[in-house]
């Protein structure tokens, strides 16, 4: 069949138009924004959905953006350098099989962190990231003590140029805030997870596990995923794949 | 069994001048490192994301277990009605403030904020063990204080057995809540067991009765009062069937962790492989602190020495300390077991024993803990009359019979 | 005569001890107040004499909602008065002449925010009024 011009140019536009808003059509779909005024709420969950069969051994992606996005320096003291995210190589000594992961703070719903926290500064935010209130943290390090998953740092050292989003700060403990300020921001996102989607690894999904239809939730139907330490019960946010 | 004359000491002998010299000096030298590592961050210690609690909390977890056990002189003597252990009583519960006061130091000053103390005191989080602890810790001050008062006060004499038994249970809780600490710890393999709280009961009467045979024994002999054989005897005895317990304790724990194999991997790191903190194990906990002392306490031919037996006290501290050691920098150590069966690596020590060396820092902060507990008592000796004037057999046992001349 | 000669060593030696601890005055500029530079923006974000007394509070206020509930609101947010008050030569609200610290060594009362957070503005932040 033949198009005229007018047909052609309706097309045309047709489709420029749904190329330029298709992608904003999945943003909304992976995080409804709040207005700065807004509080978090428990009507969403956070959490992230990683599939280890796409991590390989020597990626780091994840890591190094966490500590770009965080401002989280290297003195070179690895025992005492904070981590809030690390990859974990894992091998089957019976059969030798290998495999790559990367584990950060699980975000759990019955955080055991929190539980232990005297003053309470170990918290969980209504829409379940797992948050360490510096303001009121002595820093006992017993939620330290407490996380099976050792996602906890202690600043050992005194920290200066702050990321203005980041505040971090001597004698304080810190983990993994799951990005809060660029969800809060309405970015949609964590630095890990679009840091491994910019590498092209795709293995780390973002989103609202409460949204039965956001991408997360669709996998974790579809494909299955299981927690770290699933026998402790605390119903983590952080989901893996290929285990 | 005459009424008991109680008075204070002199203190104005050179002796007594430089105890609270020596002690007052371990003080000033924890203040120092206190500083050293506050100002610079707890990079300058061992501790580190691994090793997250280390030798101050050794020290400070030890002396908070001893000052709880240091009460049961006292309340053998009030709750449980003994003769014997009632002029006793004043001693023990100074002797119990002044322990839990040097443990509470240590662990305040170790903390990364200290400054935040108040915080700690005003925002509580009911489910954390640890805000529990310290409702405990502040309420005993009170409590074995109103106990003191009257034991010493004889307008209130009356109700001496309410607060002792007021002390008593306050005190059980108290150290329950300490080993609890460890006890209700889901994450790390050796924590994680109802064992931890009666085993801390138990070796705070051991600890503290340990601690409390030294003191009097030291009082005496070096004010030059009469200590007689009954008492030393009767508590040596009673030190004993404490250290057995406690190695009983110590079986049980590990014989039920050998027979779970989910935990042998732990069991082996302490008992076999785990280079100092098996040593610790063996020689410091069980030999010096368990077998040796057992030795020491009844074999009769050691039971007239007085030197012997302090030794035997002394040898119960220091396999304290190890046990303590153990406990809390060996369960450290040991890795988080996240994937169960397979061989595991990281930049972040994941599935490698963590790495711990003491600084002197850390050890000058905890044995300030003990020089503050002695300075304390050792100043308390001489501005309350806690004392009794003589504890020769012929006031202080009341079974004594006058031997025919 | 000899307690007389007692008192007057005894007030010597106390002036002696006054004026000595002078020296560790040395090096902090003799200035009897603080010194404010306000360089950006018309006025603040309450007026000057409430938010003189009461800004700890709206700061008290503001830490908790932001961070245990998540409402990013800017009006007493810390990064906000951060980029509106910091010096223009330092970038920073701390040192010498720092709008938080000059106010807050005269008054002696210390700021316990900076050991966290930073005290420098953002690089790319537009003053807000």
């Amino acid at each position: 069949m033949s198009l005229n011009r007018r047909e052609f140019l309706g097309i045309g536009a047709a489709v420029t138009a749904g190329a330029a808003i298709a992608p904003g059509i999945r943003l909304i779909e992976l995080v409804q924004a709040r207005s700065l005024e807004e509080a978090a709420s428990a009507q969403q969950r956070w959490g992230l959905l990683i599939d280890t069969n796409k991590c390989t051994r020597n990626c780091t992606a994840c890591v190094d953006a966490c500590f770009v996005e965080n401002g989280i320096g290297n003195k070179g003291r690895p025992a005492t350098d904070p981590q809030w995210i690390r990859k974990i190589e894992t091998k089957d000594p019976s059969t030798g099989y290998t495999h790559s992961l990367p584990v950060l703070c699980q975000h759990c719903d019955y955080p055991p962190c929190v539980d232990v926290c005297p003053t309470g500064a170990s918290m969980k935010r209504a829409d379940g990231i797992v948050l360490v209130d510096k303001h009121i943290c002595i820093g006992c390090r017993f939620c330290m003590m407490a996380c099976p998953y050792k996602a906890r740092s202690f600043v050992h050292e005194v920290i200066t140029d702050q990321k203005a989003y980041a505040p971090r700060g001597k004698g304080t403990v810190e983990s993994c805030t799951l990005c809060v300020h660029k969800i809060d921001r309405g970015d949609g996102t964590t630095a890990c997870t679009e840091a491994c989607n910019k590498g092209g690894h795709q293995a780390i999904i973002f989103g609202d596990l409460k949204d039965p239809n956001s991408e997360i939730s669709k996998s974790l139907r579809e494909k299955g995923g299981r927690q770290i330490r699933a026998d402790l019960k605390l119903n983590t946010g952080i989901r893996y794949q290929g285990l | 069994m005459s009424k008991i004359q109680y008075d204070t000491i002199e203190g104005r002998s050179t002796g007594f001048l430089m105890l609270l010299g020596i002690f007052g000096a371990m003080v000033l030298a924890a203040l120092g490192a206190s500083y050293f590592m506050e100002h610079n961050g707890h990079y300058v210690t061992g501790m580190s994301n691994q090793i997250v609690w280390g030798t101050p909390h050794v020290f400070a977890v030890f002396l908070i277990v001893a000052a709880s056990g240091a009460l049961n002189v006292s309340s053998i003597g009030t709750v449980f009605g003994k003769a014997m252990y009632k002029p006793l009583s004043r001693l023990s519960n100074v002797l119990s403030l002044t322990l839990l006061t040097g443990g509470l130091m240590v662990l305040v000053l170790d903390l990364g904020r200290p400054d935040r103390i108040i915080i700690a005191m005003t925002y509580y989080n009911f489910k954390s063990i640890f805000a529990w602890n310290m409702i405990l810790y502040n309420g005993f001050f009170v409590i074995v204080g109103i106990y003191l008062w009257t034991l010493m006060d004889h307008n209130v004499k009356g109700y001496a057995r309410t607060a002792g038994m007021a002390a008593f249970i306050w005190r059980l809780t108290l150290t329950t809540g300490t080993g609890s600490i460890f006890g209700f710890l889901v994450a790390r393999e050796a924590y994680d067991a109802a064992i931890m709280a009666p085993m801390f009961i138990i070796m705070s009467f051991s600890f503290g009765l340990a601690f409390y045979l030294l003191v009097l024994m030291a009082a005496y002999t070096w004010t030059g009062r009469p200590l007689g054989d009954a008492v030393v005897t009767r508590l040596k005895n009673l030190l004993g069937v404490f250290v057995a317990s406690v190695l009983y304790f110590v079986l049980v724990y590990h014989l039920t962790n050998l027979y779970v194999t989910e935990h042998h991997g732990v069991e082996r790191f302490i008992l076999l492989d785990g280079g100092i903190y098996t040593q610790l194990f063996w020689i410091g906990q069980v030999i010096i602190g368990g077998i040796v002392p057992l030795l020491i306490f009844f074999t009769p031919a050691f039971g007239k020495s007085r030197a012997v037996l302090s030794l035997g006290a002394v040898l119960v501290i220091l396999g304290g300390l190890a046990q303590m050691y153990v406990i809390i920098i060996g369960g450290q150590a040991y890795p988080l077991s996240m994937f169960p069966g397979m061989e595991v690596s990281s930049s972040f020590y994941d599935g490698v024993v963590a790495n711990y060396t003491p600084t002197l820092a850390e050890v000058l902060l905890g044995l300030g803990g003990i020089g503050l507990a002695l300075a304390a008592t050792t100043f308390a000796l001489k501005v309350l009359p806690l004392l009794p004037h003589s504890l020769a057999d012929k006031i202080a046992d009341p079974h004594y019979k006058a031997e025919s001349a | 005569m000899a307690l007389f000669r007692e008192r007057c060593a005894q007030y010597v030696a106390i002036a002696v001890l006054f004026t000595a601890t002078s020296v560790f005055a040395a090096d902090t500029p003799n200035t009897l107040l603080p010194t404010i530079n306000i360089t950006q923006g018309e006025k603040c974000v309450e007026p000057t004499d409430v938010i003189r007394k009461e800004h700890k509070y709206f700061l008290l206020h503001q830490r908790d909602s932001t961070l245990r509930e998540g409402v990013r609101s800017k009006k007493h947010s810390l990064k906000n008065c951060v980029n509106c008050h910091a010096d223009p030569k330092t970038d920073s609200v701390i040192g010498e002449e720092g709008f938080c610290s000059s106010c807050h060594s005269y008054a002696a009362v210390t700021i316990d925010c900076f050991s966290c957070h930073t005290d420098k503005r953002e690089s790319n932040a537009a003053s807000l009024k």
